[in-house]
């Protein structure tokens, strides 16, 4: 089933090459549209469960100079507990003393406990367009869709974690680079779109908690798994800003002030995206 | 426009209430965290993490300044718009809509630059009837200078805004293209064009 639907996804951004990006556009909302219809009859032909997958398998696996898994990982609920810890997060960690969302706390846990170089970590963590999504977002998209079904219940509520969703707030409402840009000028407002894309009013809980729960998702006009952090670092390239870095004070605080928006909302990741 | 500068003025009267849900943070902070979080970035792109007046402005008040910020905002922004040397303000629409079309420039992939920086109007407005792929954060400027008589003080107020979006609309959403340098002169004299001139297709 997953083989299928990538031939067709294949064959649609095939056409996007050669038409025009209103065409594109259309395309690309039918084959989402296909998709969910697909996803509707079976919800195992989501071709980011391959990633995730894969993910459960690397959680596994001794790697790194330490040759250890991750299975000791404290995501939160305690050495080595996945379920529901997504649903938990972000949250302060009194071990590394700082809030963290998801990706960030498993880059701390491949540091300390394989052995690997936050620097190395840090240097490429994304795919090129049309590239499986890396090591690491496999991870985070085994680790998220252990909490499918359940609502973002992060509390938020601790001193540090209060002064990182309000720092979040103003990052988000920030403008800066020669657009003048800050998130706000793209998100919030209800019903707005930029060219054909639609655009949440992610400020607003109703429209965050429709999507925020979707991510890390799969994405039809890329084929590959994108997860919030590079999510946040395409978003900052549209804004013409250079590359945001994986798990910076910066990404965590506009995650934690995107999850806190989306309190309550469903999970249901890996989604669908454009 | 005058009605829109109206409107935002009143507005700014009434959202005392949405301004007290914004907590106090410390925007010292803030700063630091902007310019640690992009530690790949050249020395010549460390400007773009400064914030001006009134982007500090805009950005504590999410958009919706008070009466006498606003003020400060449209007074200081007018003093920054530049003229062409002739007074000419219409050049052609054609680049104009090719300059409309793309978001190309300024992103860290569009280096070493390889087009001019687009203006990008799409992405924010509907312009003509033949391009059906166009953003709404803007409002639409379909039949924009016919429904303004093509008018000289309006094709000025045109290439002012596309100049200094804020000199008549304090914390727009729309780029300062002229002010940021993103757009030339000869850049929105043609997009001026595109809006403004009677055989543009905006105003067929
Ligand atoms: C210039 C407009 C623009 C700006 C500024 C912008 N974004 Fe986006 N954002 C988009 C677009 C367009 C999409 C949808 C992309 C797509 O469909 O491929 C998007 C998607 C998103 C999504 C996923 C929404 C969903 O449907 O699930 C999130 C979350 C997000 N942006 C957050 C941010 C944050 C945080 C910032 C500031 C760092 C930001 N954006 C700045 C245009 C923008
Ligand atoms: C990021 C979105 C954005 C982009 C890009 C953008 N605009 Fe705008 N524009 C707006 C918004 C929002 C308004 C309404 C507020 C205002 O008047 O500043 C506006 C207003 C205008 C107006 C005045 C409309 C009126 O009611 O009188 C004109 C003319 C205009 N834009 C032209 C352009 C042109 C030409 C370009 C391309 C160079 C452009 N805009 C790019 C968002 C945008």
């Amino acid at each position: 089933m997953v083989k299928k639907l990538l031939v067709a996804l294949v064959a649609c951004c095939a056409v996007v090459a050669v038409s025009s990006i209103a065409r594109a556009q259309d395309e690309t909302e039918k084959a989402i549209e296909k998709y969910r219809q697909m996803l509707k009859e079976d919800p195992w032909s989501n071709p980011g469960l391959l990633d995730a997958d894969r993910g459960e398998g690397l959680w596994t696996t001794a790697a790194g100079p330490n040759k250890a898994s991750l299975e000791k990982c404290d995501l939160g609920k305690g050495p080595g507990v996945v379920d529901g810890a997504f649903a938990e997060l972000p949250r302060y960690f009194a071990d590394a003393n700082k809030v963290m969302d998801l990706e960030t706390r498993l880059l701390w846990c491949i540091e300390k406990l394989q052995g690997a170089k936050r620097e190395d970590l840090v240097k490429r963590p994304y795919p090129a367009g049309g590239q499986p999504v890396k090591d690491l977002g496999a991870i985070a998209t085994y680790v998220a869709s252990k909490s499918n079904g359940m609502k973002f219940a992060a509390k938020l509520d601790k001193a540090q974690e209060k002064v990182v969703v309000d720092e979040g707030q103003a990052i988000f409402f920030r403008r800066q680079g020669p657009h003048d840009f800050a998130c706000a000028t793209c998100h919030a407002d209800s019903g707005k779109r930029i060219r054909l894309q639609g655009l949440p009013f992610l400020s607003e809980p109703k429209e965050a908690q429709q999507v925020v729960g979707q991510w890390p998702a799969y994405r039809v006009s890329t084929t590959q798994v994108m997860t919030m952090q590079h999510r946040m670092y395409d978003c900052y390239w549209q804004m013409r800003m250079p590359e945001l870095e994986i798990g910076s004070d910066v990404s965590v605080a506009l995650i934690s002030y995107l999850i806190k928006s989306a309190e309550g909302g469903d999970i249901a990741a890996p989604g669908l995206k454009r | 426009m005058r009605s829109i500068v109206i409107a935002a003025i009143l507005l700014a009267g009434t959202v005392s209430a949405q301004a007290q849900q914004k907590p106090a943070v410390d925007s010292a902070k803030i700063d630091a965290a902007i310019a640690a979080a992009f530690p790949t970035a050249p020395p010549e792109w460390r400007p773009r993490f400064d914030q001006d007046e009134t982007m500090k402005v805009c950005s504590i008040h999410h958009n919706v300044p008070p009466k006498a910020d606003a003020d400060a905002i449209q007074a200081r922004e007018k003093a920054k718009i530049e003229y062409p040397a002739d007074g000419n303000l219409l050049g052609d629409w054609k680049s104009g809509e090719r300059l409309a079309q793309s978001g190309y420039g300024l992103r860290f992939t569009d280096y070493p630059a390889r087009n001019p920086n687009g203006g990008n109007c799409y992405a924010c407005h509907q312009l003509t009837k033949a391009e059906v792929s166009y953003g709404t954060i803007g409002p639409s400027l379909l039949n924009y200078g016919k429904v303004r008589n093509f008018g000289a003080a309006e094709t000025k107020a045109a290439y002012e805004k596309v100049y200094n979006a804020q000199a008549a609309y304090p914390c727009s959403n729309m780029p300062r293209f002229g002010t940021n340098k993103v757009l030339t002169i000869e850049q929105i004299k043609d997009l001026v064009a595109l809006v403004m001139s009677p055989d543009s297709p905006v105003n067929k």
